[in-house]
């Protein structure tokens, strides 16, 4: 590597030249931040100015950049150096817009502005520029797991892109779920009628494409490796393994139909005429192949008069059953009831349900239906009882509110029974057998069947399967990001996702496709996934300082670090999505990025300026999450909203990186306090690490111990939730926490 | 975001909303060139005029910040931001888009120091809150705007206050002499994400929307509940400024009906439990939500929400379809109807009401240049006659913001097939 040269650029546009003595800026730079080539300007992000950076980078030998100017989240197109090292010391938004332009006000400022220049000098040399992870794979061949219409669409999209393909079905034959139904709902105007399912056109499709490998009757028997070169054994029927080279993969396993033996007072297992809905699917697909006439299956006979039962089994509050709607049901009845008035309009047919749920242009297919004479009643269903040949279905009549209305001589009753995913193991539940004080919650989770069985068998630490989100499905937590998988370069699609109907898989599937393939271009390339995509930091290790002591393979949120036979650390940089969690993990400091280390943070914290105790200027460390604290503190300053001169305020990339020392340099060092704000934890997290923030809280609620053993006061610490919407609540978080400090006195550790 | 030429390789992505954004950076950040095209000054669309999300109630400004720092990382894909495309040429593989571009009269030299602000004096209506309140002449769109660059209103060109603003810019960024262009943009692929529009709520006319002050829209609702609103985030009343605290959700306020939307919009059931938990949030002693409705469409796992809105006791839900909506001496709008379980009727004042508006394609399929199938609504289908148009989002169908993503990196990927094949035969 070239030899370090160190350049500070300070700005004096925007006000800061009127506000602050950048010649004497200009002064800190040099004699305190020690950097050799300190440069001020009228309208630094002018091309003026970037042209004068530029010219010392070529001409001069530039290797690290300090910017004294406005925010980092401003004028990115400006100061965008991708060659070098760039650390920006936040004057505008960070100092003069939070600060009253007053004469009294203007030592402090002053104050506050010096220090994030020797903050952002000291920053800048304990930085490099990141080079990429060097421990790529190279395999560019999709798995996908499932041979279902998801997983079928997957593998031909996948296809048209350009990419090998090898899917493994676990049964003989392919189509899954939707190739035992005998129509499927329309996706086309006019909406009216049930359609063919493709199903058929999808096989012949994947059968005759030369770059999809079918294994039927298999299973993947391990799964090791990072996107870009995992290793996939697949087990077949004959007992011979293949192994596969993968760059990513999906897994579209889908779904199982809720056990309709589990509601027998809906007649389930009473009487052959009681069917799910997959059980309709089978009589329509046989009447299809003889007469075209849906017969009971009792006695053969006729079907004249057929109950759909919506919500059996689903949307239950009593935690019996599923809590949730299955979505794809309601559309499903109509469907099979139109198989019925299709074939004779003379069947009676009556689908009862408490909220009909037909979105988008299942309303047209609704009201084709009650053009069809399919009658739809709003009630629930207490009670199905069959008697010979034909069942008696009870219900409340929500309408006319009659709790004893019922259906007599029905000839079928079909139960909507709901979507269970087929997820594989609750690694989770593995790991965490009971949850404290969660009993009502874990019941309502129980009434979803986990099956035991892995289905990737995944050879990380953290356990065989991905992560399930919620009830046994493996969505994403994030409304924005519906891919943000915890598991890098492994997507899940169609209703083992979320529960959800063709239409919807197919377009799962195909988003799935297009993360895969993306996931496994970029591990090629030594680029991180989202959220930080591109990112060609990654996390290096000092093994000879590691204690093993595994506190960074057990908190990774993404499952990329395994342990070795000796209990050491292994990184798989591939899988890493650099929230830097490991690195607040570490007891012994051993993990960093180049560009994000206990050091460019540590440096930071020691840079800053500690006035005495007999000043009364307190200085509070502020470590805020880049992605919501940073921008709501930068909102705040184009609100011109003020807050303490007191704080010094360092972004971070989670606080989940937040190491502990930190805090405890800060302490030693003669901060009165340290503030830190992160993102929601718990159900309804909002940290995009996942655990990022809870762990990071989960640390800093120990910091207690630390504390007394310095002797100082519990107040010294204080751990926030901050939103990016808070740009009012910030200040005054902030003011009311120098308040405090302010009430315990200064801190005993000034001028050590 | 350095300028690149565009060619046949190259995905051109119209709409810059969260769907437009999430095929962009989708296909960007799988290595294709990308052009995004969006008629606002500023990205982010209708889900930057959120307050919070349903069903965690996060701010839809944090995936904002991140999809925009991928943006801001990303040098592959071009923003044009108050364009609109106006014509598109060619067939698959082999697109040229016209595309008008608005003056902004602020150039790249802004550093949004907000000193054209406040030179300028006239105020104009603000369309970001739905016009519910104004902002200045010289502006930036919104606190979290990308570009992150100040817009003058065109119509003080020419006026004094143009002068001023030219006078207060200290960084030659204000350039009144811009004017509309016509460029040429080559592509591969379209992803046409254009998003949607609220329904007309005047349209339904014996809801009074517009004659009545208090009756107001989901989407304006939104703008009341946040911070950067015209309240200030809090939940007062248009007419009077009185605090809104006995407020009635209408739904289906133009959708499930064959006079207005045919379709059922999907989000508005969820976006009205939602809005219950704001009037719980700023008035948790008396605020009390009244939610008129057909069938409440809490779909999938979003049925845990709906639980826990019925549980609360400040909301009642009334199966009714709300006739008609008067007004009262008081200025309170009254609710009457039938509830259809029990067939009672009523007649209910409350403080505020607010329509949950359907969704309609913002530009519907019949208007998009290119023949493109679309169903009756106007939402683009999945049709190979469509070529290598493909609809992303709410352009194609009613979403909430999650299918609506996993639409756009469908479609991202679609469009990826294409200038993949291009970039093969050239190769």
């Amino acid at each position: 590597m070239a030899d370090m040269k160190v350049a500070a650029y300070i700005c004096k546009g925007c006000g800061l030249g009127e506000r602050l003595d950048t010649d004497a800026l200009v002064k800190i730079a040099q004699k305190d931040g020690k950097v050799p080539l300190v440069k001020s300007h009228d309208f630094l992000c002018n091309a003026d100015g970037v042209a004068m950076i530029k010219s010392d980078i070529a001409n001069e030998g530039v290797t690290h950049i300090m910017i004294g100017a406005c925010s980092r989240r401003a004028k990115t197109e400006a100061f965008n150096f991708p060659e070098n090292a760039v650390a920006r010391a936040n004057l505008r938004e960070g100092v003069i817009w939070i600060r009253p332009d007053t004469d009294e006000a203007r030592e402090t400022t002053q104050e506050m502005a010096e220090d994030y220049i020797r903050m952002g000098c000291a920053e800048v040399k304990a930085m490099t520029a990141p080079e990429g992870n060097p421990n790529t794979g190279t395999s560019k061949t999709l798995l996908v797991v499932g041979g279902g219409i998801t997983g079928m669409t997957t593998a031909i999209e996948a296809s048209k892109t350009g990419y090998q393909v090898v899917l493994v079905e676990k049964t003989g034959e392919l189509g899954g779920w939707a190739g035992k139904l005998h129509k499927r709902v329309p996706v086309h105007e006019p909406f009216k009628s049930p359609m063919d399912t493709g199903v058929a056109g999808l096989v012949s499709q994947i059968l005759g494409d030369s770059n999809i490998k079918v294994y039927l009757n298999a299973t993947i028997a391990k799964t090791e490796g990072a996107p870009g070169r995992f290793v996939v054994d697949i087990a077949t029927e004959s007992g011979a393994t293949h192994t596969e080279d993968i760059g990513a993969i999906v897994q579209a396993t889908g779904f199982t139909l809720y056990d309709m033996n589990k509601l027998p007072q809906l007649g389930a297992g009473k009487s052959p005429n009681v069917v799910d809905q997959a059980g309709l699917e089978a009589l329509a697909k046989a009447a299809a192949a003889g007469d075209g006439v849906i017969r009971r299956p009792s006695d053969g006979a006729p079907v004249n008069s057929v109950v759909f039962v919506q919500c059996a089994g689903q949307r239950d509050a009593s935690g019996e059953h599923l809590s949730y709607c299955s979505g794809f049901c309601c559309n499903a009845s109509i469907k099979q009831a139109m198989y019925f008035k299709d074939a004779n309009p003379a069947v009676d047919t009556t689908i009862i349900y408490t909220d009909l749920r037909t979105p988008g242009n299942g309303e047209d297919f609704y009201r084709s239906a009650q053009e069809k004479g399919v009658v739809f009643t709003k009630g629930k269903v207490s009670e199905v009882v069959p008697s010979g040949n034909t069942s008696t279905v009870k219900f409340h009549d929500l309408i006319l509110d009659d709790a004893s209305a019922a259906v007599a001589d029905v000839d079928l009753v079909v139960l909507a029974t709901g979507q269970v995913a087929n997820s594989g193991v609750n690694i989770e539940a593995l790991s965490k057998p009971q949850v404290e004080g969660e009993e009502g919650e874990a019941n309502g989770e129980s009434a979803v069947e986990v099956k035991p069985i892995s289905i990737l068998n995944l050879t990380y630490r953290q356990g065989p399967d991905v992560p399930q989100l919620t009830k046994g499905f493996t969505d994403s937590h994030f409304i924005c990001f519906p891919y943000e998988t915890r598991r890098t370069g492994i997507y899940t699609a169609g209703p083992v996702r979320r529960p959800m109907d063709i239409a919807q898989a197919r377009e799962d599937a195909t988003g799935a496709a297009m993360k895969a393939i993306q996931a496994l271009e970029n591990a090629g390339l030594g680029r991180a996934a989202h959220p930080r995509s591109g990112d060609l930091s990654f996390p290096k290790v000092r093994l000879e300082g590691c204690t093993q002591c595994k506190r960074c393979t057990v908190e990774c949120p993404f499952g990329a670090i395994d342990e070795d036979e000796k209990r050491f650390p292994v990184f798989n940089e591939s899988r890493c999505r650099r929230c830097g969690t490991c690195m607040g993990a570490c007891p012994v400091r051993v993990i960093s990025f180049e560009n994000y280390s206990v050091n460019t943070v540590g440096a930071q914290i020691k840079a800053v300026d500690i006035p005495d105790e007999f000043s009364e200027k307190p200085r509070i460390l502020i470590l805020a999450c880049e992605n919501d604290a940073y921008p709501a503190l930068d909102m705040a300053g184009m609100n011109r909203n003020e807050y303490s001169a007191f704080v010094r305020i360092i972004p971070i990339r989670c606080l989940g990186s937040v190491n502990t020392i930190w805090v405890t340099d800060a302490l030693n060092a003669g901060y009165d306090g340290v503030m830190m704000m992160g993102c929601k934890h718990g159900d309804e997290y909002q940290c995009h690490f996942v655990k990022g923030s809870e762990l990071g809280r989960v640390r800093m609620s120990k910091i207690d111990d630390t504390l007394k053993t310095l002797n100082l006061e519990s107040e010294r610490v204080r751990d926030l939730e901050v939103a990016i919407t808070d740009i009012e609540r910030v200040p005054e978080m902030i003011n009311k926490y120098a308040e405090e400090l302010a009430a315990v006195g200064p801190s005993p550790f000034k001028g050590f | 975001m350095t300028e690149h030429v565009a060619t046949n390789e190259t995905i051109l992505v119209v709409g810059g909303g969260i769907s437009g954004m999430t095929a962009a950076l989708e296909a960007a950040e799988t290595g294709k060139s990308v052009v995004l095209v969006e008629k606002n000054p500023a990205l982010g669309g209708r889900t930057s005029q959120m307050y919070r999300y349903f069903p965690k109630l996060c701010h839809p400004v944090c995936g904002l910040e991140i999809n925009q720092r991928r943006l801001k990382n990303n040098p592959r894909v071009r923003v044009l931001t108050l364009a609109e495309v106006s014509g598109i040429e060619g067939t698959v593989g082999d697109y040229t888009a016209t595309i008008k571009v608005r003056p902004r009269y602020v150039n790249e030299n802004c550093t949004a120091c907000g000193e054209c602000g406040n030179a300028v004096e006239t105020l104009v209506d603000d369309p970001f809150n739905y016009n519910l309140g104004q902002h200045k002449a010289a502006y930036l769109p919104n606190a979290m705007a990308y570009p992150q660059r100040y817009v003058l209103d065109p119509s003080i060109i020419g006026t004094p206050d143009a002068e001023r603003a030219k006078a207060a810019c200290k960084y030659g960024a204000i350039d009144l002499d811009m004017k509309e262009e016509t460029i040429q943009v080559k592509a591969g692929a379209v992803v046409w994400a254009t998003g949607w529009k609220p329904y007309d709520a005047a349209k339904i006319q014996p809801y009074g929307y517009g004659r009545f002050k208090n009756v107001i829209t989901s989407v304006e609702f939104e703008r009341l509940a946040d911070i950067h609103g015209p309240t200030g985030g809090k939940i007062l009343r248009p007419s009077d400024g009185k605090e809104a605290k006995n407020i009635a959700f209408i739904q289906c306020a133009g959708s499930r009906d064959e006079n207005h939307l045919r379709h059922c919009s999907r989000i508005c059931c969820m976006a009205s439990l939602k809005q219950t938990h704001y009037v719980r949030e700023k008035y948790p002693e008396d605020g009390k939500s009244t939610i008129y409705y057909i069938d409440i469409r809490a779909i999938d796992r979003f049925e845990d929400f709906y639980h826990k809105v019925q549980a609360d006791p400040s909301v009642t839900f009334i199966k009714s379809k709300v006739a008609r909506i008067s007004e009262d001496e008081n200025g309170n709008p009254v609710c009457w109807g039938v509830n259809t379980e029990g067939y009672k009727r009523y007649t209910t004042p409350h403080d505020l009401v607010v329509l949950a508006v359907g969704m309609e394609p913002s530009v519907k399929g019949m208007d998009i240049p290119g023949h493109i199938v679309a169903d009756s609504s106007g939402f683009i289908e999945a049709d190979p006659a469509n070529g290598a148009i493909f609809g992303a989002g709410c352009a194609a169908n009613a979403l909430d913001v999650n299918r609506a993503v996993q639409s756009a990196t469908a479609a991202a990927l679609r469009a990826i097939q294409v200038v993949n094949k291009v970039a093969k035969s050239e190769a």
